[in-house]
């Protein structure tokens, strides 16, 4: 979707605040947002594409203004809501309750080793986004692509700034679920997955600086030849 | 949509509303969040990507499998896990420095650098980096990179993870992995700053 949150190439939004050193976690609650992601991910709420989406979703002067975190509370009430497993009449009366009542105690409740080892297994061992596919490799380190034009009002990883714009296949990296399928709820759909290198002047025109790059990492259906590279098999 | 930003309290308030109701269902508990945490304040950080930093400049072999894959390498190292299950080091060169960025949200290779920083996930930088990055590195990071230096900015838009392998600083010879460790910093991992020598 053409949302805000795509940010590339965007002007005018000021100096950048960085800092040398920062803690983990700005607040308490933001401790567990952080927890719920993968919680909600093993309870089936969602997967790493819905949830960017249901990011994307939000109202987009909030998106800029408020705490990263608070994005993610976001997707999280988004989802509870489309899947039914959350009554947001409850969830406002319960905040309504917190707000005048800040220390009043959370729900008593046992402890489930399940879900700790849960915890560990996916910090270290990850959630594997790659996927088996039977699709041809169609294209070929050294090759020129064209970007779609597409602009789908759903779940994409096609950046606006790089839509049309011509580049080259600089990596291929194997096979991946596919964000326009898996990000609407259409199953994984895997994809191959290629590094294009894009000349910045390809991207900004006069305005690019000198001597500078950007690569941009596709799916298989973003892309089209151009040009073969040369030597390059049909 | 309600575009009223929350207050700290009202979200603190919403957050635990949620949390209730979701230890009601049994979906998380309280020791869950408490062992989230541990691991991202205390087992995962830019420490163990400073780790990988210093031995690939003090073992070529490893650096060679670094680069072919770093996904493997970092494993060797007992390194891996969620979001960097598919990474990749960039080795700057007096030819070609890299840098990272997510203009779309805010990936990052959480298993070698922990939790990104809030100024990484925030618009100002995803906007500006891919545009103008020469101009952000110096006005921005105090970090001026010669002109003849290509600068190659990495858009995360798949799960493949970047991250840098900066260039070894001069006068470190002889010494060993742990005090190079030392002086690699995140932001050097980011792309943002190079990796200088304290004289």
């Amino acid at each position: 979707m053409n949302g805000l949150f795509d940010l590339g190439g965007v002007d005018g939004l000021g100096p950048i605040n960085a800092s040398k050193q920062e803690p983990a976690f700005h607040a308490e609650w933001e401790k567990v947002v952080l927890t719920l992601f993968p919680a909600l991910f093993r309870a089936g709420w969602f997967g790493l594409d819905s949830f960017r989406h249901g990011i994307e979703t939000m109202d987009p002067v909030v998106y800029l203004t408020s705490p990263y975190y608070e994005h993610w509370l976001h997707t999280f009430e988004t989802h509870g809501q489309r899947n039914g497993e959350l009554d947001m009449d409850e969830l406002d009366r319960r905040t309504a309750h917190f707000l005048a009542h800040p220390d009043a105690p959370l729900p008593e409740h046992a402890s489930n080793k399940e879900l700790v080892d849960f915890i560990d297994a996916a910090s270290a061992g990850g959630v594997p986004p790659q996927r088996p596919t039977d699709n041809p490799i169609r294209f070929a380190v050294g090759d020129k692509v064209r970007l779609s034009h597409d602009a789908p009002r759903g779940h994409t990883r096609l950046a606006r700034y790089v839509r049309g714009k011509v580049g080259t296949v600089s990596v291929h990296r194997g096979a991946f679920v596919y964000p326009d399928a898996a990000g609407n709820g259409l199953g994984d759909d895997p994809q191959h997955v290629y590094t294009i290198l894009f000349d910045s002047a390809e991207l900004w025109g006069e305005q690019a600086e000198p001597n500078t790059t950007t690569t941009f990492d596709v799916w298989d259906p973003y892309i089209e030849h151009v040009e073969q590279a040369v030597g390059a098999n049909a | 949509m309600n575009s009223i930003s929350r207050t700290p309290a009202e979200i603190t308030a919403r957050v635990k509303a949620l949390e209730s109701m979701l230890i009601e269902k049994g979906l998380v508990t309280t020791e869950m969040v408490d062992r989230m945490v541990e691991i991202y304040e205390n087992e995962v950080g830019p420490q163990l990507g400073a780790k990988v930093i210093a031995k690939a400049w003090t073992d070529s072999d490893f650096r060679t499998r670094l680069i072919d894959d770093a996904t493997e390498a970092c494993k060797e190292l007992g390194i891996s896990g969620l979001q960097g299950e598919h990474m990749v080091a960039l080795e700057d060169t007096d030819d070609v420095h890299h840098a990272v960025v997510c203009t779309l949200c805010s990936c990052y290779p959480w298993p070698v650098l922990g939790l990104p920083p809030n100024w990484y996930k925030e618009p100002q930088y995803r906007s500006r980096m891919i545009r103008e990055p020469r101009s952000v590195l110096a006005e921005e990071f105090d970090y001026v990179v010669p002109e003849t230096t290509e600068i190659r900015v990495w858009d995360s838009s798949s799960e493949v993870r970047y991250w840098v392998l900066p260039q070894r600083p001069a006068g470190t010879e002889g010494w060993s992995e742990e005090q190079l460790a030392a002086l690699v910093t995140r932001d050097s991992m980011i792309g943002v700053a190079p990796v200088e020598a304290v004289s």
